[in-house]
């Protein structure tokens, strides 16, 4: 321990030791997280102790076999492996600590990005509609923030399974198998539905004017989302050939589904009637808080027709499933995913386009 | 309203017959092919109206703001479907078909046309 090479030993250790740090320096300085500064410095630390006891470690090794014929010392035998244990726990110790703050890295670039896109529907929101959407103090509808969060995963899960249903088309794979992707999906689609029932209780307003869509499938809004029928058409595309016996029933169902929709609409167009007649017809300011009661009751008719629109789209899935075989089913769900992913796409594309 | 007094010696009404409110409910359904419960001020009343003005059926509709016993009539079915909205209801050939989600849910699964046919509201 304290020979003159051993000395030598140490201090071109504690050189490599400098090497090896700023190089992990390097390494964290290339994310854009405000923690890189202080997880550098703190990585140094670490790694400082890492190295020494290492290092000791390593040292000590050779010199102990020189030390076997003089007898081996008791004291310096338990201070060696204390100090093999301890440099141990702090390797344990330091792969935690990077770990952590990786995934920490990660989860706070995802918040920056969630917080941007609130953000910005946030301006468009307060510019579009009354200002007292966020209140004073600026705070967001927390049942819409979660509805946001809960959408945005299940996009990630629709894409997920689409891309299932193509590998799974594309292998030729058991009908029993597609059975149970075409039943994974529609399952999927009624959580859609479950979450917009909660967010209309919420918020039916937001979700009504589709803002939580992108802007090509909000081309195609109605009542809350796509038109049945259109997505029908969609299939359409598809799912050749079909018997003629299922050729009459998908064209009854486009049809029925076209039906309910003219219904649906001319409700809400009452609906809207309703409530211009009666804000419009007396601005006199005695019969002002009955007439906002009554305009209260008017609105409160949307979160039905909300509710009855996911309905009819539902039932409308349900249906063509039911009228069409397996695998027919099974390229109607992928029809469909590819047609929402592409929109999408399309949406994203349109914003970076050049004007 | 015709109150007489039995032996107890407290008033009690005597109830015409066809009074009760959900006895009145199906005499009304059963005498048209398609009857529909509403409200005059019920957009979604409107919209299951048009969904059979649509279909070429002409429904029998009853707006229970507009009737003296409508009131009850609404609290019965409101018990009748266990639900906050008592219209709209509609019947096909006497027989409940249920609020405007189990109208659509019929229509779609192709099931509404025959009865309706079935009830003579639809020909062809």
């Amino acid at each position: 321990m304290n020979s003159p090479s051993t000395e030598f030993t140490r201090r071109m250790a504690i050189y490599e030791q400098f090497n090896q740090i700023s190089r992990l320096g390097d390494a964290f300085n290339c994310g854009d997280s405000p923690n890189t500064g202080s997880s550098a410095i703190v990585e140094v630390d670490v790694g400082l102790e890492n190295k020494a006891g290492y290092i000791s470690c390593d040292q000590v090794e050779p010199s102990r076999s020189d030390q076997e014929t003089n007898k081996p010392d008791d004291k310096t035998q338990r201070r060696l492996a204390q100090n093999r244990e301890a440099a141990r726990k702090s390797r344990i110790r330091k792969k935690a600590y990077v770990q952590e703050l990786e995934s920490s890295r990660l989860k706070l670039a995802q918040l920056e990005q969630e917080l941007e896109r609130t953000r910005q529907q946030g301006i468009y929101i307060s510019s579009a509609s009354d200002s007292g959407y966020f209140g004073l103090s600026g705070t967001v509808n927390p049942g819409i923030s979660a509805f946001e969060l809960e959408y945005g995963h299940w996009v990630e899960v629709q894409d997920k399974q689409t891309c299932e249903l193509r590998n799974a088309l594309q292998a030729h794979t058991t009908d029993i198998e597609l059975q149970i992707l075409v039943e994974s999906g529609l399952n999927h689609y009624c959580n859609l539905f479950r979450i917009k029932a909660e967010a209309a209780k919420a918020d039916v307003f937001y979700l009504n004017s589709g803002l939580w869509r992108t802007s090509a499938e909000r081309f195609f809004h109605w009542i809350g989302g796509f038109r049945p029928s259109e997505l029908l058409n969609v299939v359409m595309l598809h799912i050749e050939p079909l018997t003629d016996q299922q050729q009459l029933e998908v064209c009854h169902l486009r049809q029925s589904a076209q039906q309910a929709e003219d219904a649906l609409s001319q409700g809400i167009d009452k609906l809207q009637h309703n409530l211009a007649q009666n804000v419009a017809s007396d601005f006199s300011w005695g019969n002002y808080r009955a007439q906002m009661a009554v305009a209260t009751d008017i609105l409160e008719a949307l979160e039905g027709f909300v509710n009855q629109a996911d309905h009819l789209r539902e039932q409308t899935l349900l249906q063509m499933v039911r009228v069409l075989t397996t695998h027919q089913a099974a390229r109607a769900l992928l029809a469909l995913g590819e047609y929402f992913h592409r929109l999408r796409a399309l949406s994203s594309l349109w914003a970076a386009h050049p004007r | 309203m015709h109150y007489q007094v039995d032996s107890w010696g407290y008033y009690m009404p005597r109830m015409s017959m066809g009074s009760d409110p959900m006895e009145r409910v199906a005499k009304l359904a059963s005498e048209s092919a398609v009857v529909i419960f509403s409200l005059s001020s019920c957009c979604m009343c409107h919209a299951v109206k048009r969904l059979f003005c649509g279909l070429g059926v002409n429904p029998t509709v009853y707006e229970l703001d507009q009737d003296p016993r409508g009131k009850d009539m609404e609290a019965a079915l409101m018990r009748l479907l266990g639900n906050s909205q008592a219209v709209p209801v509609v019947f096909i050939g006497g027989k409940l078909i249920g609020a405007m989600d189990r109208v659509m849910a019929s229509h779609i699964n192709g099931t509404l046309v025959p009865l309706l046919k079935e009830a003579g509201a639809l020909w062809l």
